[in-house]
């Protein structure tokens, strides 16, 4: 007993929170796409978010005759666009708590498997970051040669880029492993909810239109949202002088910004662990891991 | 009573009918029993409404907008309704093994698809409303009806096409397995554009609005845009009367598919013996 606990693990026991990773990745990575072929798959993964952005796009150009080199609609647009991983990370991770318990019924199965749960659900939600990622690319790169999103890859600030979205991107997996372990109290509504939290986090982060337009007293939410910090970054570093236009943090400077980022990712990989530890034991004592609701 | 006496039971039109009351009820009966459904599906698109509300304001635009904006995100209710549950409740029937049940019960398919039509509509139209009020309360929206028989006729004649619509795509999700979760999926965002349900649809190209005149929530929308809204029967995509003629025809085309689809499928279904496996 005394060799598997801490440093007097087995070799194999202490890779293995890397290989769940790895397997609940693939097994991520199968679930989203082998129900089709290929094309059909990649047509499916980038119509979604295109039509989203199209969306915002007829909308703006209707209202301003067209104005696609105004700042405004590069805001809009690149917020749109980076907004697909907040739907694709976080949910991505609480939903596999569905899928698992409720869709494939597989979660008991999982429990008594020799793999890390949380680290598990991370795993599931890579497969929808690496997807989410694919329709990231072909929204902005649509913007870009269609619609004059003035990127300019020479201009882009590409550490402070690369610095805030891998930190954002693990904020909002931790954020979805805080949702994800709710969801394992949740019997009748879970499905509901990673839809909830992503559209209310759409409303009040900032994404797709100035915080200054909120009103007054609804504002305040916004800068206590994680993501708005987040998205203020890689609008920075991607399109400096479109993140200008708009004050809405610029009394903070980017390292300010990025230690804000710093400290909320550390909070929620915590309150991750805390909170799916919690909730895993409240499951455990009133048996939801195993309950169906047919959703 | 005996195993061997004997119930009275119904058929033809009677049964018919009673198979439509017993599949709505469930749908009607459902929406008093789980009102934390009810909250979720009216909060997530009021949500939505308020964000494509503060886009429009952040780019100075006239308050018909907003209301076009309350009104699809109303219209988008009927629209996941159609998606979730008409098109794929086969699929979902298959699932949870009722799907059988339905077709060796001595009743009509197709009034089973009614009487979830006809309760969806009942319960989604309750949404809808609720939405509407949110939207209408939150963004100061002004309705100016110009003509309130001709709204009704459009909104009716809109929702028997639409479920039709319903009821037709239902059949051809009888073949579906896994990939019906996803084709359901697929059809949110792509029809929110093609469909204008929150910008007028004649700011698209006339023939992708005239394609997307199948769905029938298009043309439905645009008509009843431009009879609610002060100014909106200039951004209307074509005459309200000729809409009107249009819908009237997507009833009948959709009524008859539906009928004639169903039929064929549920053959084809039973001949290559899709109408039980389940395949996740």
């Amino acid at each position: 007993m005394q060799a598997t606990q801490g440093i007097g693990k087995p070799a194999k026991e202490r890779g293995v929170s890397g290989r769940t990773f790895r397997a609940a990745a693939w097994l991520g990575w199968q679930i989203e796409s082998n129900w089709a072929d290929p094309l059909i798959f990649f047509i499916y993964s980038v119509i979604k978010p295109l039509s989203g952005a199209a969306i915002l796009v007829v909308m703006y150009s209707v209202i301003t005759n067209g104005a696609f080199d105004d700042p405004m609609f590069a805001y809009i647009y690149l917020g749109n666009a980076f907004y697909i991983y907040v739907a694709a990370v976080l949910t991505g991770v609480s939903w596999t708590v569905i899928d698992d318990r409720e869709i494939y019924r597989m979660l008991k199965y999982i429990y008594i498997a020799p793999v890390h749960v949380p680290v598990y659900l991370l795993g599931r939600g890579f497969a929808k970051f690496a997807f989410g990622s694919l329709a990231v690319f072909i929204t902005i790169a649509a913007g870009v040669y269609f619609l004059n999103v003035p990127l300019d890859l020479s201009l882009v600030n590409w550490p402070l880029f690369a610095v805030s979205l891998t930190l954002g991107i693990v904020m909002l997996a931790m954020m979805g492993l805080v949702l994800g372990s709710v969801m394992l109290l949740i019997v009748n509504n879970a499905n509901f909810m990673g839809e909830a939290v992503a559209g209310a986090l759409y409303l009040f982060s900032g994404a797709v239109f100035p915080l200054s337009i909120l009103p007054g007293w609804l504002q305040p939410v916004g800068y206590i949202i994680p993501i708005s910090y987040w998205l203020e970054l890689l609008r920075r570093s991607v399109i400096g002088q479109v993140a200008e236009s708009f004050p809405t943090f610029s009394q903070f400077s980017d390292i300010q910004l990025l230690a804000i980022l710093a400290g909320l990712t550390a909070l929620f990989t915590v309150l991750g662990f805390v909170v799916f530890r919690y909730c895993d034991h409240q499951a455990r004592e009133k048996g939801y891991l195993d309950r169906y609701s047919n959703f | 009573m005996t195993l061997t006496d004997r119930v009275p039971k119904n058929s033809g039109w009677r049964l018919f009918l009673q198979t439509v009351v017993g599949r709505a009820y469930p749908r009607i009966i459902g929406l008093l029993r789980e009102l934390s459904w009810f909250f979720f599906e009216v909060f997530l698109p009021v949500l939505s409404v308020a964000a494509y509300v503060f886009i429009y304001r952040a780019i100075g635009a006239e308050d018909v907008y907003i209301g076009f904006v309350v009104m699809g995100g109303a219209m988008t209710a009927f629209w996941l309704n159609i998606l979730w549950s008409m098109s794929s409740q086969m699929y979902w029937e298959k699932q949870t093994g009722n799907l059988a049940l339905y077709i060796m019960a001595p009743n009509s398919l197709m009034a089973i698809l009614l009487g979830m039509a006809f309760g969806g509509l009942f319960s989604t139209g309750l949404r809808a409303l609720v939405i509407t009020l949110a939207g209408s309360l939150l963004f100061n929206v002004n309705f100016e009806v110009s003509n309130y028989l001709l709204l009704f006729a459009v909104f009716m004649l809109t929702m028997v096409a639409l479920y039709g619509m319903g009821m037709m795509t239902a059949s051809l999700f009888l073949l579906l397995n896994r990939e019906a979760w996803h084709y359901a999926n697929l059809a949110q965002e792509p029809v929110y554009l093609a469909s204008g349900f929150y910008f007028p649809i004649k700011s698209l190209d006339f023939w992708v609005a005239a394609g997307a005149s199948i769905i029938p929530l298009t043309l439905g929308m645009d008509a009843m845009r431009q009879l609610s809204f002060s100014g909106g029967a200039e951004l209307g995509f074509l005459p309200v009367r000729t809409e009107l003629m249009i819908l009237v025809a997507l009833c009948v085309v959709f009524l008859f598919g539906a009928r004639w689809l169903l039929k064929y499928m549920e053959r084809l279904a039973v001949r290559e013996g899709r109408l039980t496996e389940s395949r996740r």
